[in-house]
């Protein structure tokens, strides 16, 4: 795996589904060019397009006033990504998991969980006059929380 | 997302195609459901090989449909698991909900 200097982009959307695929797309070609493979790449863009889901819907209720910023940070292996919306916040430990058996079913409220199976990290923060932050750190050597899996 | 489906054995194959994302496809999936039990077709497999991309909106929507289905009496399966669909279902253990199978005739022998 390549490990050059550092690279940093950051690129900012307003907030409509359509542009999630803009955000994932450069986490995973940066991902790509750093050496990661395509499996690995894939799962990282899936957390930042969680991420960006996440801030269009919740954070910043679908107003397409409001911006989503998402900074990609590459030093060595290490990634960071920050995904920010104008959003009111809300209890990361209010959020309910998704494997209990009473939430198996539940159409909705995976996304944080793939964020924290797929990345090494994810913290989040909250502006005292709004706007959330969200922080989610990768190591390109580790792999993801990813299994081989079997089929019927 | 594109959608086209047949009868075989009284057994409804919808084929899935594209992505099935939050705002774009995960809307179409249910009305492409709501259609299939409107005409009163319970027994359906969804054939997802085509699927590139899915999201947890995604993923919510087939968790949707398959409890839709199921409370209509009937019964709703998956056929050609794309691998990391399956490696979703299977970190959510959705895996154990949803009967997955990689040939046709099995899965409409199982209905």
């Amino acid at each position: 795996m390549q490990n050059g200097d550092g690279e940093r982009i950051e690129i900012t959307i307003s907030s409509r589904f359509e542009n999630i695929e803009l955000v994932q797309v450069i986490a995973e070609h940066l991902c790509e060019n750093a050496g990661l493979d395509e499996d690995g790449s894939h799962w990282i863009g899936m957390a930042v397009r969680e991420a960006v889901a996440n801030a269009i819907k919740h954070g910043n209720k679908l107003d397409v006033r409001k911006k989503v910023n998402a900074t990609f940070d590459l030093r060595g292996l290490d990634l960071t990504i920050n995904i920010s919306d104008e959003g009111q916040g809300f209890d990361p430990e209010k959020v309910s998991d998704p494997l209990s058996p009473k939430n198996l079913m539940k159409t909705s409220g995976r996304g944080i969980f793939y964020m924290k199976t797929f990345m090494d990290q994810v913290r989040y923060s909250f502006a005292p006059g709004g706007g959330t932050s969200l922080v989610m750190t990768k190591n390109l050597a580790k792999g993801t929380g990813i299994a081989t899996s079997s089929k019927h | 997302m594109k959608a086209s489906s047949r009868i075989v054995d009284g057994v409804e194959i919808i084929k899935l195609e594209g992505k099935i994302t939050i705002g774009a496809g995960d809307q179409q999936l249910r009305e492409v459901i709501g259609h299939a039990l409107a005409e009163g077709r319970t027994n359906i497999l969804l054939a997802l090989s085509g699927v590139t991309t899915i999201d947890s909106s995604g993923i919510g929507e087939l968790v949707g449909s398959y409890t839709t289905v199921t409370n209509r009496g009937g019964k709703l399966k998956l056929l050609h698991l794309p691998a990391k669909l399956n490696e979703l279902l299977h970190v959510t253990q959705l895996i154990t909900v949803f009967e997955v199978y990689e040939n046709e005739q099995d899965a409409l022998k199982s209905f």
